[in-house]
């Protein structure tokens, strides 16, 4: 589904140049929910920009459902994040100005959707995540919790082959990041791929699979301690 | 795609009503003080004769010598005298040709209820009827063999013929000018060129087109006086015979000549009948002639007032100012919304989406200036009398055209300047906005 091969992300300035990204390689198969750590700054956001084609990278090749994304054009990157991928960002990253209708419906406009499919996909996408109650409301008459539901509905609402999840529960508080994570889960058991960014070593437990970054590379979570002895901890508290 | 980025441009302008409405003030005022000195401008600069203006000529003969045409920067007199018009006339050298002056004459209606009142006139030949394609209402010009007959006929406008006859055809029944009657040959339809090309010198180019036409070789042979300029370079001496045998100049002349080999060789006509002048003793230097077209005789003739172009440069520049602050306005209100944009790029949007967005918005944006600077032209053309004549003013009117172009013009001009404030949206790198949020 996802492939980076010797893929590097490097910001150069006039004096100096910066990998945020090195030698990157990783393999994600349909259907997997992989975790990705990484303390801050390792390259895990980074990672997720370029596998989101949000951002381009420097060299080396990335296969996403089997094309070569390189030498895409910005309308060609547009209509493959648009169709293939849905995005969960920690900061929810909802329109202010846009009820949770609308704001569900904005990745289905830019697909050309006739307006009866779009308003199944929305209602859908939101009894899914239990807020079609709530459609009418604006973001910020919404919990955090709620806006993140929000945005998982947007991002379902277009039926992606691949989800992108920035911590997601970055910003919630415990309870509230259970219900996300929960929803996550679900969503996965469903058959979606789900890569997801976090520096928790709990939810990286709850995946099936952890890569681990550091200083812009994969390595093995054993060169990181602290962290797979936290993740090693979670698993086996976990109720599964 | 329309309706919906329309719909998000509306709802942007209502998020920030402030903001909105300096922005659509700037556009309104902009567009309104352009539209209102263009009005003015569009009137003076107006081609009044589209489909003949470039075979319409008037011919100008220099009679006076470089002396006297050394005050013109070396041109030929303006107008012409009787001996060259008579003589041009004769010669027949264009397709269609008449010699021309104002005359103001004494209108004594049928209807004893009436008062005498006087009108302004023109006499001149039948052949300006055609050259100038002057519709009629009832019957026709008079014809040739009347110009030749130096008959007692006349063509009156659609006006009069309403004021004498109630809008009867009156053609066949006589009107009686300056104590004299005259058989009315035709009445014509609603006809008042602007500019009034074929006597700018006379008239500044903007006086209502006259209703009451006659011969010229009638006019001439009752000494009708010429009610328009009359310049002479040394006494005339005493007498109507001496005046019009002078060198006086006091008539308009026009040749119609269908094609430029007609033009160019009629060009060689003035110049050898100059040059015949020259032979004969009259004239005491080189030939000096000029053929002007419809639109090079009212640029040459300067008919549009310098006020209306000096007012439309001003206002130009006054709107490019308040595009400049709408530039600002868009930029603060469209970078605003970096976070807004770097969602939209990762749901799905290209940039090219991005554009046609916040380029709709500023249609939108446009179009409220445009309705602002409507009703603003519109207060405007009314209150061109005071800076313009009143008959300049009078001609500046809001009709259907000036609204869709000032509707056109706010809308063109805020895409226009919303182009860089869009570019700099669609730039927006999305991983950075939503690395920052």
């Amino acid at each position: 589904m996802l492939k980076m091969t010797h893929l590097s992300k490097v910001y150069r300035t006039e004096v100096v140049e910066t990998y945020a990204l090195r030698d990157f390689n990783i393999n994600v198969n349909e259907g997997e929910f992989v975790a990705v750590t990484g303390p801050s700054g390792s390259g895990k956001t980074t990672f997720l920009t370029i596998a989101g084609l949000l951002e381009t990278f420097t060299g080396g090749q990335y296969h996403l459902d089997g094309v070569e994304v390189s030498n895409l054009n910005d309308n060609e990157r547009s209509r493959i994040r648009n169709e293939k991928i849905g995005f969960i960002f920690q900061a929810f990253n909802l329109i202010p100005d846009l009820n949770v209708f609308d704001n569900v419906e904005v990745p289905l406009r830019y697909r050309g959707m006739k307006a009866p499919e779009r308003k199944e996909r929305i209602m859908n996408a939101l009894d899914r995540v239990g807020l079609a109650s709530r459609a009418k409301h604006y973001p910020a008459e919404l919990s955090g919790g709620q806006q993140q539901r929000v945005a998982i509905a947007r991002a379902l609402a277009g039926s992606p082959r691949l989800l992108l999840a920035d911590e997601p529960t970055g910003n919630l508080d415990t309870q509230m990041a259970r219900g996300v994570m929960e929803l996550l889960e679900e969503i996965h058991r469903e058959g979606a791929t789900i890569v997801m960014v976090t520096h928790d070593p709990e939810l990286a437990a709850r995946a099936q699979r952890n890569v681990h970054i550091i200083d812009g590379q994969v390595v093995d979570l054993a060169e990181d301690p602290r962290f797979h002895h936290a993740v090693h901890q979670a698993r086996a508290n976990s109720p599964a | 795609m329309f309706a919906y980025y329309l719909q998000l441009g509306l709802r942007s302008l209502r998020k920030n009503p402030l903001l909105t409405a300096l922005m659509v003030m700037a556009i309104g005022c902009g567009v309104a003080a352009s539209m209102t000195t263009y009005s003015v401008f569009r009137a003076t600069s107006n081609n009044p004769i589209p489909q003949k203006s470039s075979v319409l000529y008037v011919p100008q003969i220099d009679n006076w010598g470089p002396e006297d045409a050394a005050d013109n920067k070396g041109e030929p007199p303006p107008a012409m005298t009787y001996t060259d018009a008579m003589n041009l006339i004769r010669d027949h050298r264009a397709r269609h040709q008449t010699v021309l002056y104002p005359a103001d004459l004494s209108v004594v209606p049928n209807d004893p209820s009436m008062l005498p009142f006087r009108e302004n006139s023109y006499a001149w030949y039948t052949d300006a009827f055609a050259m100038f394609d002057i519709p009629f209402l009832y019957g026709s010009a008079w014809t040739q063999d009347d110009d030749n007959a130096h008959a007692d006929v006349a063509v009156i406008g659609r006006e009069l013929n309403d004021k004498l006859f109630h809008g009867a055809n009156s053609v066949g029944r006589d009107i009686s000018l300056n104590g004299r009657q005259y058989r009315i040959t035709g009445v014509i339809d609603t006809w008042n060129p602007s500019p009034l090309f074929f006597d700018v010198v006379n008239t500044n180019g903007f006086d209502d087109a006259s209703e009451v036409f006659i011969p010229f070789t009638r006019a001439v042979d009752l000494k009708i006086p010429t009610n328009g300029n009359n310049n002479c370079n040394k006494d005339p001496g005493p007498g109507w015979d001496s005046w019009i045998h002078s060198e006086c100049i006091w008539l308009a002349y026009w040749a119609e000549l269908p094609s430029t080999a007609d033009a160019d060789s009629y060009r060689q006509y003035l110049t050898g009948y100059s040059a015949e002048q020259q032979r004969s003793g009259r004239f005491h230097w080189a030939p000096n002639t000029r053929l002007r077209n419809v639109t090079e005789w009212l640029d040459y003739q300067k008919v549009v007032p310098q006020e209306a172009k000096v007012s439309l440069l001003v206002s130009l520049g006054f709107l490019l100012i308040c595009l400049v602050n709408t530039v600002g306005l868009l930029l603060a209100k469209f970078m605003k919304r970096a976070p807004e944009i770097g969602v939209r790029r990762a749901l799905g949007a290209s940039r090219k989406e991005i554009y046609a967005q916040f380029l709709i918005e500023a249609g939108a944006i446009g179009l409220a200036g445009g309705l602002i600077g409507l009703l603003l032209t519109g207060l405007g053309v009314l209150g061109v009398t005071l800076v313009f004549e009143p008959d300049i003013a009078k001609l500046a009117t809001l009709d259907v055209k000036l609204v869709l172009l000032t509707l056109l013009v706010a809308v063109m001009a805020t895409v226009l300047a919303a182009f860089y404030p869009t570019w700099r949206a669609a730039q927006v790198q999305p991983a950075w906005q939503l690395k920052s949020n």
